[in-house]
C-alpha cells in the first residue's frame, strides 16, 4: 500500500514537475504589423516596443506577424494567434480596428490593445500618443532655421491626424517667424520612396529650404533634403538624423515599450481594463530627437520653455482665433481645438499651402 | 516664373520616366518573343535589392547596376524555364514570380533598410548642362538616365534591323513558321527573356540606387504593372515606349509639382492624372485598324520537341 502510494506520489510529482515547467504563469502576446518591422518607421516603432516589453518581462512569449492586410486576413491571423494561446493581441494598425472588434467580441477572455481606435470594448483598449504639440515644437525649430521662409511637407494622405500635424507645425513656425509658409504635397501612398524623392525635389524647386515628412519611413525625404543642402525634420524613426549630419533639425518618434510592458503586466495580474489612453511628449509614449547643429541655442531654449507650458497645460497648439487657408474662421478667440477630436480636423490652417481633400 | 516650372517638370518627367522606360523595354522584348511576363514587378524588385546590397558592400554604383542586371536576368531565367521548358501558363507563372520576387527581395533586403549609400551620382554633361532651362532639366542626371534613350534605340535596332530580331519577332508572331525556317523558338525565347530580365533589373536599380537611394520593401509600388500597360500603349514599339514612359513619368511629376506650387485642385484628382492621361491617349490613338500585338502572344509552342 505504502509503496504503491509513494509510486503514485512520485508520478504525480513528475507530472507536476513537467507540467509546472510549461504551465508557469506566463503570457503569449500576438502582434500584427501592417508592413515590415524593419521599415525604419511606423512598424519598427511598434516592433521595438515589443522588444522592450520582452526585455522587461522575459516570461512573455511573442507571436509577431508582418505584412498583414487589413480586413478578413487580419481576423484570421488574430484567431490563429488566439488558438496558439495568445491572451493579449495588439493589432498595430489603425485599419485593424473593425476586424479586432469582431474578434474581440468572439473571444471575451482575450485582451486587445489597438492604436488610434475610436471604439472600445470591455476587452479592447485603445492607445495613441497625441502628436500636435510635438509638431508645434518642430515647427518652432524650423521657423528659426529657415532662410527662405518656406517649408515643404511630404505627406502620405490628407487624413485628419496628418492635417492636424501639419497645422500644428505651421502654427509653431509662425509663432517664432510670422513669415513662414508650409507647402504640402500628398503622395497618395505610405510607401513609394521614388515618388517621395520626386515630391521632395518639387518642393525644394519651389524654394523650400526645410523639408518635413509624414510617410512610413522618413529616410528618403531627409536624405534628399541633405543632398540638396536643405534642412529636415523627421518622424517615426529617431535614427533618421544619421542621414542628415548637416541639415538635421529634429524629429519625433513613438516609443511604445513601457506601455506594452504595462499591458502585459495587467493581463498577467488580471488588472487589465479598457481605457482610451492618449499619451504625449509629457509621458514616455512620444520622444523628441536631439536638435541638429542648425538649431540655434536661443531657439532650443524657447522650445523647451514651450514644452514646459504644454506639459503644464498652460498652452495649447490649436488656440483661437484661427482661420483655415481659405480664410474661414475655425476657432474663435479663446477657443481651443480639443486634442481628443483630431479625427474631425479636416482643414488646413492659414499659412499652409495645400488642399485638405 | 514659368521657366523654373518647366525645368522642374522636365527633370521630374525624365527621372520618374527612366525606370519605367527600362521596364517597358524589358516587357517589349519578352512580348515580341511571344511571352507575357506579369512578373516584371518581381524582376524589378530583385534588381533593386541586388543593386542596393552590392552598392552598400562595394561602394560602387556601377557594380550595383551590373549586379541588378545579372540578378534580374537570373530571376527571369527561372520564369523562362517555367514557361518555355515546363510550358506553364504565362499569366499564372508571372504572378507567382512577382510574389516570389517581392518575398525574396524583402528577405535579402531586410538587414539593409536604413543603410546610407551614395548611389548613382548626377553628372552634368559639359556644355549641355549650361543651356538655359533645358540644361538643368535634361543634362544634370545620373548615367542610367542618359543611357535610357540610347538603350531604347538599341533595342529598336536589335528587334527591327538584325536577323536575331527578325527571328525573335517571328517567334512571337508564329513560332511554327519560325521553327520551320530553322530557328529554335525555345532558344530565342530564352535569349529574349534573359535580356528582358537584365533590363528589368536595371529598372529596379534606378529606383533603389538612383532615385530613392534607399531600400524599402516593395518599393516598385506597381511600376512593373504600369510598364506592362505601357507596352500596349507603345504598341510593342521600343521608340514609342520612350514617349509613353516620359508621358507617364511627366504626369506623376506634374501632379506632385502642381501641389508644391499650391494649385487649388484636390490631391486625389492629381493622383489620378497619369491614369486619366493614359486613358485619354489610348482613346485617341486606339482603333487604327491594324492590331499591333504579336499574334502568338501568350500561346505555348509545342512544335519543337
Amino acid at each position: 500500500m505504502k509503496a504503491r502510494a509513494s509510486v503514485a506520489t512520485l508520478i504525480v510529482a513528475l507530472l507536476a514537475w513537467t507540467g509546472l515547467v510549461t504551465a508557469q504563469p506566463r503570457l503569449i502576446v500576438g502582434i500584427l504589423h501592417i508592413g515590415s518591422i524593419a521599415d525604419a518607421g511606423y512598424n519598427q516603432a511598434h516592433a521595438e516596443g515589443i522588444q522592450v516589453m520582452k526585455r522587461n518581462l522575459p516570461e512573455v512569449e511573442v507571436i509577431e506577424v508582418e505584412n498583414v492586410p487589413e480586413g478578413a486576413d487580419a481576423e484570421r491571423v488574430m484567431e490563429s494567434m488566439i488558438k496558439r494561446g495568445a491572451r493579449l493581441v495588439i493589432p498595430a494598425s489603425f485599419g485593424y480596428l473593425e476586424p479586432a472588434l469582431r474578434v474581440a467580441q468572439r473571444y471575451p477572455d482575450v485582451k486587445f490593445a489597438h492604436p488610434g481606435g475610436y471604439k472600445r470594448l470591455p476587452n479592447l483598449t485603445t492607445y495613441w500618443a497625441s502628436t500636435p504639440e510635438a509638431f508645434y515644437l518642430l515647427g518652432m525649430a524650423a521657423g528659426k532655421v529657415t532662410k527662405t521662409n518656406k517649408v515643404g511637407y511630404v505627406v502620405a494622405l490628407p487624413i485628419s491626424f496628418f492635417l492636424a500635424n501639419v497645422n500644428a507645425f505651421e502654427l509653431g513656425a509662425r509663432a517664432v517667424n510670422p513669415k513662414v509658409e508650409t507647402r504640402v504635397v500628398f503622395t497618395g501612398t505610405f510607401l513609394d520612396p521614388a515618388k517621395e524623392a520626386t515630391a521632395a525635389n518639387a518642393l525644394l524647386d519651389q524654394g523650400a529650404d526645410v523639408l518635413g515628412v509624414i510617410v512610413d519611413s522618413p529616410i528618403t525625404v531627409v536624405q534628399t533634403a541633405e543632398k540638396r543642402g536643405a534642412y529636415s525634420v523627421g518622424y517615426h524613426y529617431l535614427g533618421a538624423q544619421k542621414f542628415a549630419p548637416k541639415g538635421w533639425i529634429s524629429g519625433i518618434a513613438f516609443t511604445w515599450g513601457n506601455l506594452y510592458t504595462r499591458f502585459a503586466r495587467q493581463v498577467l495580474d488580471g488588472t487589465f481594463k479598457s481605457e482610451n489612453i492618449l499619451g504625449s511628449l509629457n509621458d514616455d509614449l512620444l520622444t523628441m530627437a536631439p536638435f541638429g547643429p542648425a538649431v540655434p541655442a536661443e531657439a532650443a531654449g524657447l522650445i523647451n520653455a514651450k514644452r514646459q507650458e504644454f506639459a503644464a497645460s498652460k498652452a495649447h497648439p490649436f488656440q483661437g482665433p484661427l482661420k483655415d487657408n481659405t480664410g474661414a474662421e475655425r476657432l474663435k478667440a479663446g477657443e481651443v481645438f480639443p486634442l481628443t477630436d483630431l479625427g474631425k480636423m479636416n482643414w488646413l490652417v492659414e499659412g499652409v499651402v495645400g488642399q485638405p481633400r | 516664373m514659368i521657366a523654373p516650372f518647366v525645368r522642374s517638370l522636365l527633370a521630374g518627367a525624365v527621372v520618374s520616366g527612366t525606370p519605367l522606360l527600362y521596364a517597358t523595354l524589358a516587357e517589349v522584348i519578352g512580348q515580341r518573343a511571344g511571352v507575357v511576363n506579369l512578373g516584371l514587378e518581381g524582376v524589378m524588385l530583385v534588381g533593386a535589392v541586388a543593386a542596393f546590397v552590392t552598392t552598400v558592400h562595394t561602394g560602387s554604383a556601377a557594380a550595383g547596376v551590373l549586379a541588378a542586371g545579372l540578378a534580374g536576368a537570373a530571376f527571369n531565367a527561372l520564369f523562362a524555364w517555367l514557361v518555355v521548358d515546363r510550358r506553364a501558363n504565362q499569366l499564372a507563372t508571372g504572378l507567382a514570380l512577382m510574389f516570389a520576387g517581392v518575398g525574396l527581395s524583402a528577405l535579402v533586403g531586410a538587414p539593409y533598410i536604413g543603410r546610407p549609400i551614395t548611389g548613382l551620382v548626377e553628372m552634368p554633361l559639359p556644355g549641355l548642362a549650361g543651356l538655359p532651362v533645358l540644361g538643368p532639366a535634361l543634362f544634370v542626371h545620373d548615367a542610367l538616365v542618359y543611357a535610357a534613350v540610347p538603350v531604347a534605340v538599341a533595342v529598336w535596332w536589335a528587334l527591327f534591323s538584325t536577323r536575331w530580331g527578325l527571328a525573335v519577332r517571328a517567334v512571337g508572331e508564329n513560332p511554327v513558321a519560325a521553327f520551320a525556317a530553322g530557328r529554335d523558338p525555345r532558344v530565342l525565347q530564352y535569349q529574349a527573356l534573359l535580356l528582358a530580365g537584365l533590363l528589368g533589373g536595371v529598372a529596379g536599380a534606378h529606383l533603389s540606387i538612383g532615385i530613392a537611394k534607399t531600400w524599402a520593401e516593395w518599393m516598385t509600388a506597381g511600376r512593373g504593372f504600369i510598364a506592362v500597360a505601357l507596352v500596349i500603349f507603345a504598341r510593342w514599339q521600343p521608340l514609342r515606349a520612350v514617349a509613353g514612359a516620359l508621358l507617364f513619368g511627366g504626369a506623376i511629376s506634374l501632379g506632385l509639382l502642381l501641389q508644391a506650387r499650391g494649385l487649388a485642385v484636390s490631391p486625389f484628382v492629381l493622383d489620378m492624372l497619369p491614369y486619366v492621361l493614359s486613358l485619354a491617349v489610348l482613346a485617341a490613338s486606339g482603333g487604327t485598324g491594324r492590331h499591333a500585338a504579336p499574334a502568338s502572344l501568350g500561346r505555348v509552342f509545342r512544335g519543337s520537341s
